[in-house]
């Protein structure tokens, strides 16, 4: 008999397993988060060829292609750059789960680095925020610090 | 239908339209976000739809980038004389993942995953730095995406065809300010497949081919603390001014007849036009206004109905540069700018990078 594809259902098929994975931090972010729970504050490297300073700290400088080792100690405060007010609804592939909004993601420039780092600013109010406003980040306790970027938990707007 | 079947549509119809066979293809160049549906080895895995068994084949993934990149390999391939027949692959089904979500695992780890939320909120953050340094508005962004919205309405492969007005734009969802719903490209199922030729087996496939004159590839950095948001955009100033010198061409509004371009949200189709050399700095709002960019205008944007209107992400990229060698071969249909010589296409993607392809129906 010849099957009859009439009545065929078209089927899809969804895979819900966890598939952890493992990354290493590598040794001067490693040091970063070292930085945050002994001091409070941030540390960055500077490029021996362009001597700009980048935080978070990296080995390598891009532009210049070369080997950074001079740490640069630094505040908890920084300038905010950009921003935006995440709005719209999306799974988080940290979690699995849908990530809470509205939020804001800030571009900032840590008080002493040349580079931005990306993170997450305590106000939603578009029309309390401007490019160029003091920020000063705000930290987990340390007993519930794990050594990742969470253990900053925002920073916080500064008041001119 | 599945990958494979999608890949297999536009496969056979490029080479029904070349009056090939698959056994005419020398070698293929393939490409997609392989993480997007989840399948990491997709050059292996969609051989039956590519036409690929026991050919020579290259997958390519460089983001939103991908479609240009593959099809810059085929032409490579095609113009080292090794290969005489290459077939260019791009393709995406969006709807097999979360889009947002898998843009997510292309940021790093480490330092950007916990607060990075996908395409929106970085080029957001472009858009802002744009609108200080101009004084362009969001209702000068809205007609962007009104005139890609209402070219599409002539592409039946386009995805979105419904017209859309700049009141439209303004009163939809604010996504992440100033990117609003009608501002951004949606997430689409598609494949398209080009096939890359030498001189002699183009001129055997057509009387007018598409000749590539130049193609140039800016890829910047990987951090996107890095990019710089008050800047233009570096890499397709710099990709496209060395396009433009390998093509002779030295006054880009005047020489090119049409342009397709991966505008993925309405704001770059102002400050990209600045960074291509379209207008002076600054002078995108007026300059789109004017309608110079519609067509029947100076320098027709996007026949197409462009990203804004139809989005398959590997293919993307590889979508302009179809659209800008239909537009040469004068293949258009209800789209076609009239008697086009020279034709642009560009991809963006991963951290703000750039790619650039020049073509003419005079043979460089």
């Amino acid at each position: 008999m010849k099957p009859s594809d009439k009545q065929a259902e078209l089927l899809a098929i969804t895979f819900e397993r966890a598939m952890p994975y493992e990354w290493s931090v590598g040794k001067y972010g490693s040091r970063f988060f070292q930085e945050i729970r002994e001091h409070h504050r941030f540390v960055g490297i500077r490029c021996p060829r362009c001597h700009k300073v980048y935080a978070p700290p990296r080995r390598l400088c891009g532009p210049c292609f070369a080997e950074m080792t001079e740490l640069v100690t630094l505040s908890d405060t920084g300038v905010l750059k950009a921003f935006t007010v995440v709005n719209y609804p999306f799974l988080d592939p940290n979690s699995g789960k849908n990530r809470p909004i509205p939020y804001t993601y800030g571009y900032i420039q840590l008080d002493g680095a040349d580079s931005i780092f990306s993170h997450i600013v305590n106000e939603i109010d578009t029309s309390k925020m401007r490019v160029g406003m003091k920020v000063k980040a705000v930290f987990r306790n340390n007993a519930d610090m794990k050594g990742n970027v969470e253990d900053i938990k925002y920073f916080d707007l500064v008041d001119p | 239908m599945n990958g494979r079947e999608l890949i297999y549509e536009a496969v056979s119809r490029s080479l029904v339209d070349c009056e090939l066979t698959i056994e005419d293809i020398d070698a293929i160049v393939i490409g997609n976000m392989d993480h997007f549906e989840s399948i990491n080895s997709a050059d292996t895995w969609s051989v039956e739809g590519s036409g690929g068994v026991m050919k020579p084949i290259m997958k390519i993934n460089t983001g939103g980038t991908t479609g240009t990149s593959v099809a810059i390999a085929a032409y490579y391939h095609v113009a080292s004389g090794i290969f005489d027949r290459v077939l260019a692959i791009g393709w995406e089904k969006n709807s097999e993942s979360d889009t947002t979500g898998a843009i997510i695992t292309c940021s790093d780890p480490i330092w950007d995953r916990f607060s990075y939320s996908g395409a929106i909120p970085s080029l957001a953050t472009e858009a802002i730095g744009y609108l200080k340094r101009s004084g362009a508005t969001q209702e000068d962004a809205a007609r962007v995406a009104v005139r890609d919205r209402t070219h599409a309405l002539n592409n039946p492969y386009a995805h979105l065809r419904k017209p859309i007005t700049v009141q439209d734009v303004m009163e939809s969802p604010m996504l992440a300010y100033p990117i609003k719903l009608l501002d951004v490209c949606p997430r689409s199922d598609g494949a398209c497949a080009v096939v890359f030729a030498s001189e002699e087996a183009a001129r055997r496939i057509t009387a007018k081919p598409a000749w590539v004159t130049a193609c140039s590839v800016r890829h910047s950095l990987s951090w996107f603390g890095d990019f710089d948001f008050d800047a233009g955009l570096l890499s397709l100033a710099r990709a496209s001014r060395e396009a433009y010198e390998k093509a002779g061409i030295k006054s880009p509004p005047d020489e090119i007849d049409v342009a397709e371009l991966y505008l993925p949200y309405s704001y770059a189709g102002l400050k990209w036009i600045e960074d291509l050399g379209f207008c002076p700095q600054n002078k995108a709002p007026e300059f789109v206004w004017s309608g110079a960019t519609d067509m029947g205008g100076r320098i027709p944007i996007n026949p197409s109905g462009g990203v804004i209107s139809t989005n398959c992400i590997g293919a993307t990229a590889l979508l302009r540069v179809a659209e800008a060698a239909i537009q040469v071969m004068g293949r258009g249909g209800e789209r076609q700018v009239p008697d086009v010589v020279n034709s642009l296409a560009t991809g963006f993607g991963g951290c703000f990078w750039s790619d650039v392809f020049l073509m003419s129906s005079c043979m460089p």
